[in-house]
């Protein structure tokens, strides 16, 4: 039952925000989002207490696996609904446009938590596609020229991907006919899995790998990600690169344990695409202008990181996948907050712009200089733990070679990302230093919040939290 | 018409003529310069789709599949052009398109090569599945899939490209129709709505950019580059 109150919330939020009542939209969309977390972690909770929750037999469900991405979800889901509050109030739109915003904002949330909740392989290719279409408003929501040009390459390129997809989708639906019927759901097709014939299962995998993969930014797919990353406003930013990614990511998972133990190559592919995502990426950081897209290409780079590991097979190399999946999530919300507050300070987006903002900005300052070490990788933080457990599970695995590359990329994105920073951070100004704009107090409470959590996250991982990425890990599993 | 056989045998006739006029409305896609044209030519698909979709479904003596094309042309061939047309503004329409990214004939023999390259990919999968799910069905879908995707590589006009993103979703559902014949029809309704929610989202964001650019011409976007120092990393986008 929480589960179906999970995805009517956002709907009934979605159709309050269009009322025209002043500071409706906002409170509920804050409201609705903070209940979505509690009752997240409710299911979690049960998830890992009792095993799955089944809603609706064949249709509705929830593991470990989609557990673990609906609290990701939910978390960045509401903490981006505060951050929204002081962010989308101090750019002075008018309330007609505000409310749009917020409208978009929770129907954009239903279809991100509707992935994870679905069992039904067509039906969460819908969901995806949904995501696009909901949040392709909210990208280009600045209608400037450059927010336009990303919301249109975002919708075109993922669109055509998802065409893809679905074909793939269908063919799965094809071999598990070929296997002589069954349920068509996640658990279903892994049962089957073993009868089906290897040339459509393969197809299947790659025409979705390829489509859902220009979703979730993989290398070279891409080219649309920095774009609709870095114009969208930035609590959607935080959306967007901290979950979307990695929930389309989920669903590329959710394949692994189908194709495992047949005569597939999904490893193979994965471990292929995931690397040249990582190098491209870490290349890509070396030279970016604009500090929005620098998170953005960061992004691509931990999307290959979670790709590779899915890739390597072994149950510890899951284990770190999602562990991975987790501190990025957390981590990259935390950027883009960190990143928004920022522009709000200094209104700009250039890095050769920003000087000094620890001096002129000393929240904003000190929240890109956190947010950009523990996202690079610097340790303690969770990114550097979960890496290292990759690294570690790929070392078992005898995979030398990819490591070694690995470490190599990811020591040149942590290179790029901190000389960028440290610029920014400390460096001095020719011309005279502005002090910053004050910060609305919801972007700081939000910042402090999960500033806190990313410190926290890699200096201890709660147990309830290590049991679900467990048994996530075993979903992945056969 | 008593012989089943020969009936069976005409019904798989009509299906391969259903086809290879779906294969031409996609050539057509990449090739007719005005946009107009490329919504009629997207009708006619859906509707050849449709036939396909009632065809087989008189083969296999399949609701499913009566359903399917039921749901199609009401979905495309009625509500698709009508949302386009209630978002997008009429001049849009009647524009032409003038310089495609390649001339047309040389984006014909291209599409040409996409055609038979789906020809000879699928022969592997053609043979993984049972002899009832083979027929032309699933090579003619794989190229409509390609060449709109091809459609999306070489046209700028805003609605070309939207109608090459719908050409490939036909693709993907005329090579379905006969490989997953069983699919609920729940989850078709849902694709078909879906389809309406695209039209809708990206005529909306056409007139956005057509009101604050002033163009439609989205193929030339091309501000969003990674401007580094020195001459490298033109890489992004054209």
């Amino acid at each position: 039952m929480n589960v179906i109150i999970l995805l009517i919330l956002p709907l009934a939020a979605a159709v309050l925000s269009f009322l025209p009542i002043r500071r409706l939209a906002s409170g509920v969309t804050v409201v609705s989002s903070l209940v979505v977390l509690v009752v997240s972690a409710q299911i979690a909770g049960q998830v890992v207490s009792a095993g799955p929750v089944v809603a609706f037999p064949k249709w509705i469900a929830v593991d470990g696996l989609s557990a673990l991405m609906l609290l990701l979800i939910a978390f960045v889901g509401a903490m981006a609904a505060f951050f929204s509050l002081g962010y989308m109030s101090s750019n002075s739109h008018e309330p007609r446009r505000l409310r749009l915003y917020y409208a978009n904002f929770n129907l954009f949330i239903f279809s991100m938590l509707a992935i994870p909740v679905l069992v039904e392989p067509t039906l969460v290719w819908i969901v995806v596609e949904l995501t696009t279409l909901c949040s392709a408003l909210l990208v280009c929501f600045e209608n400037t020229h450059e927010a336009l040009e990303a919301a249109w390459k975002y919708v075109v390129l993922s669109l055509m991907g998802a065409a893809v997809a679905l074909l793939g989708f269908l063919m799965l639906f094809a071999a598990m006919q070929v296997a002589g019927g069954g349920t068509y759901t996640w658990d279903g097709l892994v049962a089957a899995a073993p009868r089906m014939p290897a040339v459509l299962l393969e197809a299947a995998f790659v025409m979705i790998l390829v489509g859902l993969g220009t979703k979730a930014g993989l290398v070279p797919m891409h080219t649309w990600l920095p774009d609709a990353h870095s114009q969208a406003p930035s609590p959607v930013c935080a959306l967007l690169s901290g979950v979307e990614t990695t929930a389309v990511l989920y669903v590329i998972l959710r394949l692994f344990p189908i194709l495992k133990g047949t005569s597939a190559h999904a490893e193979v592919w994965a471990v292929v695409f995931g690397l040249v995502s990582v190098g491209v990426a870490a290349f890509l950081l070396l030279q970016v202008s604009d500090y929005k897209r620098m998170f953005a290409f960061s992004t691509v780079e931990h999307m290959g990181i979670i790709l590779l590991a899915a890739g390597l097979g072994t149950s510890s190399a899951h284990y770190g996948a999602l562990y991975q999946a987790l501190s990025h999530t957390l981590t990259k919300s935390f950027c883009f907050f960190a990143a928004g507050a920022t522009l709000l300070a200094v209104g700009t987006r250039e890095i050769s712009s920003v000087r000094g903002l620890i001096r002129t900005s000393p929240v904003a300052g000190a929240s890109l200089l956190l947010g950009g070490l523990a996202i690079a990788g610097a340790p303690p933080f969770a990114v550097f733990l979960s890496e290292f457990s990759i690294f570690r599970a790929g070392l078992a695995k005898g995979q030398y070679l990819a490591m070694a590359l690995l470490v190599f990329f990811v020591a040149i994105g942590f290179f790029g990302i901190l000389q960028h920073l440290n610029h920014m951070v400390f460096g001095t100004s020719n011309g005279d230093e502005k002090p910053g704009v004050r910060l609305p107090a919801s972007c700081v409470v939000v910042l402090c919040v999960v500033a806190l959590l990313v410190i926290g996250l890699g200096l201890y991982l709660p147990e309830p939290l290590h049991q679900l990425l467990r048994l996530g890990a075993a979903a992945l599993e056969r | 018409m008593n012989d089943p056989l020969i009936t069976l045998s005409m019904l798989d006739s009509l299906n391969m003529l259903a086809g290879g006029l779906f294969l031409l409305t996609a050539f057509g896609i990449v090739a007719t310069r005005q946009a107009k044209g490329t919504l009629t030519l997207f009708i006619t698909q859906s509707l050849l789709l449709a036939a396909s979709a009632f065809l087989l479904g008189l083969r296999y003596n399949s609701w499913h599949l009566y359903g399917v094309a039921a749901v199609n042309v009401i979905a495309k061939a009625v509500l698709i052009p009508w949302v386009l047309r209630r978002t997008v503004h009429e001049e849009v329409y009647t524009r032409r398109e003038i310089d495609q990214v390649l001339n047309i004939p040389a984006s014909l023999l291209i599409a040409l090569t996409l055609a038979i390259l789906a020809y000879f990919l699928t022969i592997p999968l053609q043979q993984a599945v049972a002899l009832e799910f083979r027929g032309p069905n699933v090579p003619i879908g794989f190229a409509g899939l390609f060449l709109g995707a091809y459609t999306l590589a070489v046209r700028r006009e805003a609605v070309p490209l939207l109608i090459g993103l719908l050409a490939m979703e036909n693709g993907a559902f005329f090579a379905g129709i006969s490989l997953a014949r069983t699919l609920p029809l729940l989850v078709e309704l849902a694709i078909a709505t879906d389809g309406l929610i695209i039209v809708f989202i990206t005529g909306v964001l056409i007139r956005a950019v057509h009101q604050h650019i002033g163009t439609t011409e989205v193929g030339a976007m091309a501000r969003l580059k990674e401007r580094a120092t020195g001459e490298a990393s033109e890489d992004v986008g054209q």
